[in-house]
């Protein structure tokens, strides 16, 4: 079972072993986050100007990715939507794991009734399916950023808090978890020096996850145009606003949904091929 | 071909996680005669079930057979079909896993189960084949053996699916069957009968087998030969009394050293002696919502009362779900007490170790059987030990890590050993480490539980010793909970035997060999000796097995 | 041992039923938060200050929210659903024959889907490492990644506008032939398939394989049995909890993808209405929707809980 990771082609690096897919991902990941930090000062031409004649123009030497409903450059639209869909899906799922992988902690390492109530609320929050709560509170309180970036946040820590919680308790079983308590350790201790530091690696796995699932649900609220508003566009807002141009396949509407796709696979193949450690014992 | 079995230079590959490829079998040859049992004994990573596995022609996911050849009644296994290898799998050579509990399908009954075999090789009808098992299951003195076919795995005991899982590989008649630590799981008074079963079906039938154990008293009374694995190649080959008596590798006799008696010390100061450290009267610690008495419902531990005096050791014996294990949590606080007084050094201790002061708590502590979860894998050596100085002994940086050399230096570990992970550490080591971390703290009491369970013989050995020499230095007293007399008898000063959360008898251990109690005589009688007669011998009272031998 | 599973079983139950009052208790305050009064929305902006306080008290939106909520609950129980602020009609009628169309098209769906899910991610885990294997999870990994919204825009560019087999939006009112009723359901109909099936398969090839590798299938394997008989005789019977619940599980991915897919093709359901209905802050018929919708994901994730308890053959 443990054994059978040998398919994809793996080599080694200072102690770890690296497969290439894994590193193809990690470095989209990496121009994606560098293109939304960069955004403002790499665009050719702002993302309100009309540069083109035609509207769902081609691709073409200017205007690298066409032009879309209005006219508008593509390229700096996609560059700048990359900066609204990385930015607030990265703050959300910050705030989100965060929350969740400490309350999560806490519960399993404290138990009893706080493990209950805490444990029943989140699953009763999991049970409200995330598109439809999204729905519901961008109708009560409109899309704002932060709005959005609250609410995809607090969709997604019930998620976390189980996962974390699940992985606490199985460490919190352990007998060196015992030998802390009965030495007299405090709860903080606990969480932070005990049970952290082994399950840091599949928390940032679940990071990962999380993150996907957000650029998804934030790309479909801003697809059913209860994301983000204009003038302001991410990736899945730039989908719909060009979606007439799908019956010619027009890069105003591929390019986007593209860069969304491009940015969640490479996570998903990323957290599937993480660099892993060598341990071997000496045979 | 004159042998049932003949292995000739078996090579196997295993591929570890970073890809790497190691040879875990290196050139392993041996022969099987018809109807001969051998034993495959070694300790844990020598490859003993490896090359069990391998005369089925099968290696675990991960490993490969690379060279060599496995002759089994005229078919060399490595070089055969994987559909010819089905054939003989059943057939030819049957397979008693370590622990039944698992391999069996928890979704099917017992009965299908184990005549599974004859419908996969259309052996005979189901009807016959259900009259077989009914026999089989007599044969292996199983309770009720009419109807016991009708249960699921999970309602059988360990020790009857042990041989329900031997019945289910006779049923198909095999040449040879390979027994895979068979009763290793199980508790001495149970291990007995599952022996005695095996024995004598082997017996009947003349069936050859291959027992795969890490205990050489096990072995010795139900193998006609013995081959001595170690590092996937074989140490010694040899008949059981050729291996018993006269022993030519330096390593088989390391194993047969760790059965001798060992010397008693005497103690050094006897004054000394007489002061009580830990005074336990009447403690009850249990299971479940508490009843309006105080008491808990599910009792595992009842009113058991217990002196330890200073310097000096108590073993507490018994076999599983004896409450021992309860009992050490109880004391320590862990699992607090429903009612009962602990003083400890004078002074009465909360039943809840939270309620206890931080010195209190320094004084008492507690190592547990598994290092591989009391040590957590995500710190090194160094920070597992330092922790204790730093939190009870407020010591600095520096300090701190003058003292981890010097309790390194202490439980026999090399200094560069403190950069490690847990993982990186053998499981000697580990417990070394484990242990190291109490001695940190600077306690009066080490309450030890089950600590050398875990560890192969000659390993266990050495860490008893080791804490023999410590109490010298130090002036510990230990609290020695175990399954096992012989290192109980080892290193305590008073033996307390459990059975059913309750204390039947207290002795010295130069009285083992007299115990008074019904109980204690039937757990006593129940350890196997090195002498290959002893089984066969060994006459117990059917009124006390009845009585206690719960399984 | 049958009254421990029930005891479960009830308990999960009871669970579920505490789990739904919350639920509606965050739907009805949420949508309660809506900015600015809800009375002078209503009225218009020429109102009288009188006539919003009037409509005010006759809305009970002077009372304490606690008070609206067990009022509003109570006439949930009664099968009074409120009154559509946008053109006066009872939620109810307004909903009626939309949840039917819902539905109809979530009942194909898992018609279509669960069967080739199962027989996908069965038939890869038997074949693990296998090309198939690779390219079945290869696949659901992809669809995964994507939003529902690229599968169905992916959908329509293939079958409507490159293979102009089928229309690209749906209605249901012009079906007068089968044909007619295969190109209307069937652009939503793949997408929710592709996006449902893609979970299923991942969980129960990730179950079967769990099962493949446990002692007794190796146990299996050194009796001699044949592969298939390791699959069928003692892996599948284990793995059908873990499977079962699967399903249920990637069901309750339906409530998600309909509100996309139905957006999409325009198609006349439940969940399209609650889009518009955001859009015109009806505030009493997304209450209803909202619970509808929750009321449908709650039934399905209870009943992937209750189907893992009640395969469990230890509580047999």
């Amino acid at each position: 079972m443990t054994m059978a990771r040998a398919t994809t082609s793996r080599r080694s690096f200072l102690g770890h072993s690296y497969s290439l897919v894994g590193v193809v991902a990690a470095l989209v990941i990496l121009a994606w986050t560098l293109v939304a930090i960069l955004a403002p000062y790499i665009i050719p031409h702002s993302i309100g100007d009309i540069v083109d004649d035609d509207y769902f123009g081609p691709m073409r030497q200017g205007l690298w990715l066409g032009s879309d409903y209005l006219g508008r450059d593509m390229l700096s639209r996609v560059l700048m939507g990359a900066r609204y869909t990385v930015g607030i899906s990265l703050a959300a799922v910050f705030i989100a794991c965060f929350s969740g992988v400490v309350l999560g902690m806490i519960a399993a390492v404290t138990g009893g009734w706080l493990d209950t109530c805490l444990s029943r609320f989140l699953d009763a929050m999991n049970s409200i399916p995330s598109k439809l709560f999204g729905l519901v509170v961008v109708a009560a309180v409109g899309s704002s950023i932060p709005v959005l970036i609250l609410t995809l946040a607090v969709i997604y820590i019930p998620g976390a808090y189980r996962f974390a919680r699940a992985l606490a308790v199985n460490i919190n079983t352990m007998d060196f978890m015992t030998v802390a308590r009965v030495r007299g350790e405090n709860t903080i201790y606990l969480i932070g020096s005990e049970i952290l530091p082994n399950i840091i690696r599949p928390v940032l796995a679940d990071f990962g996850l999380r993150f996907v699932f957000i650029v998804l649900l934030l790309s479909g609220l801003s697809f059913l145009g209860l994301g983000l508003q204009p003038p302001l566009a991410d990736w899945g807002a730039l989908v719909r606003e060009n979606i007439g141009g799908l019956p010619f396949a027009a890069p105003a509407v591929v390019v986007p949904s593209l860069a969304i796709a491009s940015l969640t696979i490479s996570v998903n193949l990323l957290i599937d091929n993480l660099p892993q450690k060598i341990r071997d014992r000496d045979a | 071909m004159t042998n049932l079995v003949e292995v000739r230079d078996l090579r196997i590959e295993a591929t570890t996680d970073a890809g790497r490829i190691v040879e875990i079998i290196k050139g392993v040859s041996l022969d099987i005669p018809d109807g001969e049992i051998v034993a495959l004994i070694g300790e844990s990573g020598s490859g003993k079930t490896t090359v069990a596995l391998s005369l089925m022609g099968y290696a675990r996911p991960g490993c490969r057979i690379t060279g060599g050849e496995i002759n089994v009644n005229g078919k060399n296994m490595a070089a055969i079909s994987e559909k010819e290898r089905a054939r003989s799998r059943g057939t030819d050579i049957a397979y008693v896993p370590q622990s039944a509990a698992a391999s069996f399908n928890p979704s099917s009954t017992i009965m299908e189960q184990v005549i599974e075999v004859t419908r996969i090789h259309n052996l005979m009808p189901p009807e016959q084949a259900r009259q077989r098992a009914v026999e089989l299951f007599k044969a292996l003195s199983l309770p009720d053996p009419e109807g016991i076919g009708a249960r699921y795995p999970h309602q059988v005991s360990g020790g009857q699916l042990q041989r329900l899982a031997a019945a289910m590989a006779l049923i198909g008649d095999p040449k040879l069957v390979i027994f895979d630590e068979p009763t290793t799981a199980l508790d001495v008074t149970t291990q007995i009968d599952v022996l005695k079963a095996f024995k004598s079906v082997m017996r009947a039938g003349g069936i050859a087998g291959v027992y795969v154990s890490h205990d050489l008293a096990v072995v010795a009374q139900i193998a006609d030969r013995i081959v001595v694995l170690k590092g996937g190649e074989v140490q010694e080959t040899g008949t059981t009394a050729a291996i018993l008596s006269a022993a030519t590798h330096a390593y088989t006799r390391e194993l047969l050293a760790a059965f001798e008696p060992k010397p008693r010390q005497t103690q050094a100061n006897a004054d000394v002696g007489a002061k009580a450290l830990l005074r336990i009267d009447n403690l009850t610690a249990g299971y479940g919502p508490v009843r309006t008495n105080g008491q808990p419902v599910v009792r595992a531990v009842d009113s058991v009362s217990l002196l330890v005096e200073r310097g000096r050791n108590l073993g507490v014996i018994g076999e599983s779900g004896c409450g021992k294990s309860t009992l050490a949590r109880a004391i320590a606080g862990i699992h607090p007490a429903a009612t009962g007084d602990i003083v400890f050094d004078g002074k009465a201790l909360e039943r809840a170790a939270k309620n206890r002061s931080r010195d209190q708590l320094r004084e008492m502590q507690i190592v547990f059987q598994y290092a591989d979860t009391a040590l957590n894998p995500a710190k090194s050596v160094e920070d597992i030990i330092s922790r204790p100085l730093a939190f009870y002994h407020g010591l600095d940086r520096e300090a701190r890590s003058k003292r981890v050399d010097e309790l390194l230096d202490m439980v026999r570990l090399p200094r560069t050993l403190r950069y490690r992970r847990p993982s990186e550490l053998s499981g000697g080591q580990k417990q070394r480490v484990n242990f190291a971390r109490a001695l940190a703290a600077d306690p009066k009491l080490i309450i030890c539980d089950e600590i050398t369970s875990a560890l192969d013989t000659v390993v266990a050995s050495t860490v008893i010793e080791l804490l023999k020499e410590l109490q010298r230095e130090l002036e510990l007293s230990y609290i020695f909970i175990s399954h096992d007399l012989s290192v109980v008898e080892a290193i305590c000063d008073q033996i307390m035997v459990m059975y059913n959360g309750e204390r039947v008898e207290q002795i010295t251990p130069d009285k083992v060999k007299a115990p008074t109690h019904p109980y204690s005589k039937l757990l006593f009688s129940s350890v196997p000796k090195l002498d290959p007669t002893w089984l066969d011998g060994l006459v117990r009272d059917p009124e006390l097995v009845n009585q206690y031998g719960h399984r | 041992m049958k009254s421990g599973v029930l005891k479960l079983v009830m308990k999960r139950l009871a669970v579920a039923l505490v789990t739904l009052l919350i639920v509606l208790f965050a739907v009805f305050f949420a949508t309660s938060m809506l900015p600015g009064d809800t009375a002078s929305i209503l009225l218009g902006q020429a109102a009288t200050p009188e006539a919003v306080a009037g409509l005010r008290e006759a809305m009970h939106l002077n009372d304490p929210a606690i008070l609206r909520f067990l009022l509003w609950l109570v006439g949930l129980l009664h099968g009074d659903l409120g009154t559509s602020y946008a053109n006066q009609m009872p939620v109810a009628a307004l909903i009626g024959g939309r949840l039917v169309n819902t539905m109809k098209l979530a009942a194909i769906t898992t018609m279509l889907s669960v069967p080739l899910a199962l027989t996908l991610g069965i038939t890869a885990a038997m074949l693990r490492g296998s090309v198939y294997d690779r390219t079945v999870t290869v696949f659901s990994i992809g669809v995964i990644s994507v939003p529902e919204f690229m599968v169905a825009t992916l959908a329509v560019l293939l079958f409507a506008v490159y293979l102009k087999w089928l229309p690209a939006l749906s209605s249901v009112n012009e079906a007068h032939s089968v044909t007619d009723l295969v190109r209307i359901y069937a652009m939503p109909v793949i997408t929710l398939t592709f996006v449902i099936s893609a979970q299923m398969i991942r969980m129960t090839r990730a179950a079967v394989i769990e099962t493949l590798s446990t002692p007794y299938v190796e146990m299996a394997l050194l009796k001699g049995a044949s592969r298939s008989r390791m699959v069928l005789r003692h892996a599948l019977p284990n793995a059908l909890g873990p499977i079962v619940n699967a399903v249920a599980l990637s069901l309750s991915y339906l409530v998600g993808g309909v509100i996309i897919v139905e957006t999409i093709f325009n198609y006349p359901g439940i969940a399209k209405l609650m889009v518009d209905a955001v859009a015109t802050r009806d505030l009493p018929l997304i209450q209803s929707c909202a619970m509808i919708f929750c009321l449908g994901y709650l039934f399905l994730i209870t009943a992937a809980d209750i189907i893992a308890i009640m395969s469990n053959p230890r509580l047999r």
